[in-house]
């Protein structure tokens, strides 16, 4: 089986988003940006399909690629992912703004190509937060979709998929291929190791373009104001727990 | 124009979200259709024709429909949309699971989470688990949204809509349900509790975790979440994760031991009513943003707490 796992660039987590004074977005300008980390866990769990492992059978995985579109530092993005353990990459440049519609018609293309049996996403980016991608491509392809897993059980041409739905858990079958997209207890991420980081300096990455696939990325939708949320003020401290409980019936709590 | 608003709903009940979503799509200025698309989901179908500002109600009654996946649900509302100029999915799971597939067949990009509809077609969304809010235009023949159903107050009772059966799809689809597991744990779901109690990295092991916060959760009624540097550390699993990089949680009560306040997990938690933070470190982070806050060592506060709040009646 083969498996692609698509991986965004985004700010890393550790970091502080700032709007910028005249509203036109944020400033990202030198700030460090590392590998989105819902697609991280999709990484981690393509990588146990081939090593065995998180309840997989070794070489259920064949091949794990990782792809990544923007700019041509998700190079780096890329090698993240194949210090994990992924075995090559694919990058498509492009520069700006690309929105989950562009992204899930550029994966399309590279999917007809590569013609994996499963691809895993994760459910969203942290930085825009729009939890489309996986199902806008699941759509495109008329692939089955499940979205928000917190397991993976293989079985021969299907997937069953349990889901972090509201309120609970709920298992579905897939008939592959088909999409999946990573929820948090799906699995924790490993650090790559540094033998790892030096292998994955030798694994090969291809350079596409848009153009190359055939796909318009020109965003669909303007944002025309970027805003600072209104900003929360610190209460004042107390100095006991009778005080604390004191405040909370103040505030209503109980 | 033509709204059309998918019911949240659980087959036997129409959810308050449903109401929400009609709030917010009168305030694009339209004309307000609402579908409820489910199994043997009559009576929520009359809930719905029974809210003020409806103009008609779709019910689609088949078994295909009865857990709202969202292959069945696609091929439901997309034909749909010949008469609608938008369509407004609630963001609960359900909702977000569908509306991409739709708006993908419809070659439209979707605007995911709004909290404020400024006009037909501007609405105002969070980036960044809310540390930034973007205004968005749209100017797409079809408009799809996901809405954050909170940020809007609920519509009213008073209405009497037509309600009109229309023909579920028949498949056959390539994903079918299995089972479903709700709610196991007598703790409420970290996302939908009204009270959470979240443990840091100063709690120092798993068990240590367990022994400080499960009591103080079980006296509160409340969730239990973790910080991610206690889940990296491995006192917690990866789905207690509270954060930019986890779960966004707005309940009434958030109860913050041991944790400073990362960025990211503020961005998890800024919008709960009541924020008290718990810490020995005076200058931690988390008391710029905290309500209450009590400079204190977890090992002497939590214990006092809990006896202060068997003395409230808790």
């Amino acid at each position: 089986m083969k498996v692609l796992v698509p991986v965004k660039r985004v700010l890393d987590y550790n970091l502080k988003v700032r709007v910028k004074p005249d509203g036109s977005g944020v400033d990202l300008a030198n700030l460090k940006m590392s590998i989105n980390p819902f697609c991280e866990i999709a990484i981690e769990e393509a990588v146990r399909m081939r090593e065995g492992g998180g309840g997989h059978a070794k070489d259920a995985a064949k091949e794990v690629i990782a792809v990544s579109i923007g700019p041509e530092q998700c190079q780096e993005t890329i090698r993240n992912a194949l210090a994990i353990g992924a075995d090559r990459g694919i990058l498509v440049k492009a520069e700006g703004e690309i929105e989950p519609l562009a992204v899930a018609k550029l994966l399309k293309a590279i999917i007809e190509a590569e013609k994996p049996d499963l691809v895993i996403l994760g459910k969203q980016a942290i930085d825009d937060d729009n939890n489309a991608t996986g199902q806008m491509l699941a759509a495109l392809l008329d692939w089955p979709q499940a979205t928000f897993a917190s397991r993976i059980v293989l079985h021969g041409d299907k997937a069953s998929v349990t889901r972090e739905v509201d309120g609970g858990l709920q298992t579905i079958d897939v008939a592959l291929p088909a999409i999946v997209t990573t929820d948090l207890r799906l699995n924790e991420p490993r650090y790559a190791s540094l033998p790892n980081i030096m292998k994955a300096k030798k694994k090969p990455i291809d350079v596409k373009t848009p153009a190359d696939l055939g796909v318009d990325v020109a965003p669909r939708l303007k944002v025309t104001k970027t805003a600072e949320p209104p900003k929360r003020q610190g209460g004042a401290k107390v100095k006991t727990a009778a005080e604390l409980v004191g405040k909370l019936k103040e505030a209503g709590v109980f | 124009m033509a709204v059309l608003v998918v019911a949240e709903h659980n087959n036997a009940a129409l959810k308050d979200a449903t109401h929400k979503l009609i709030t917010a799509a009168k305030a694009m200025g339209a004309d307000v259709d609402v579908l409820v698309a489910g199994a043997n989901a009559g009576a929520a179908a009359q809930a719905a024709a029974r809210i003020a500002g409806v103009r008609k109600v779709l019910h689609a009654d088949s078994a295909t429909l009865a857990q709202q996946m969202a292959e069945p649900l696609e091929a439901l509302i997309t034909p749909l949309m010949a008469a609608y100029d938008a369509v407004l999915f609630p963001a609960t799971t359900t909702g977000k699971n569908a509306a991409p597939r739709v708006a993908a067949k419809l070659d439209v990009m979707q605007v995911s989470g709004v909290i404020a509809v400024e006009s037909a077609d501007t609405f105002v969304r969070p980036i960044y688990a809310g540390n930034a809010l973007i205004s968005v235009h749209d100017t797409q023949a079809k408009k799809v949204l996901t809405v954050q159903a909170t940020a809007f107050k609920p519509a009213g009772e008073g209405g009497s809509a037509a309600i009109e059966t229309i023909a579920a799809p028949s498949g056959p689809f390539k994903s079918s349900f299995v089972s479903e597991e709700m709610a196991k744990s007598d703790r409420p779901e970290l996302t939908a509790a009204k009270r959470v109690v979240s443990g840091g990295r100063a709690l120092g092991s798993r068990e240590e975790f367990h022994r400080v916060l499960d009591p103080l959760a079980d006296k509160l009624g409340a969730a239990v979440g973790a910080s991610r540097a206690a889940v990296d550390a491995g006192y917690a699993p990866n789905d207690y994760q509270v954060g930019q990089t986890g779960k966004v949680v707005a309940p009434e009560l958030y109860v913050a031991i041991g944790i400073s306040g990362a960025i990211q997990h503020l961005a998890g938690m800024k919008d709960s009513k009541v924020i008290v933070a718990i810490n020995k470190d005076e200058d931690a982070p988390i008391f710029q943003i905290a309500d209450i806050g009590l400079v204190a060592d977890y090992k002497i506060a939590v214990p006092e707490l809990m006896e202060e709040l068997t003395k409230a009646g808790l």
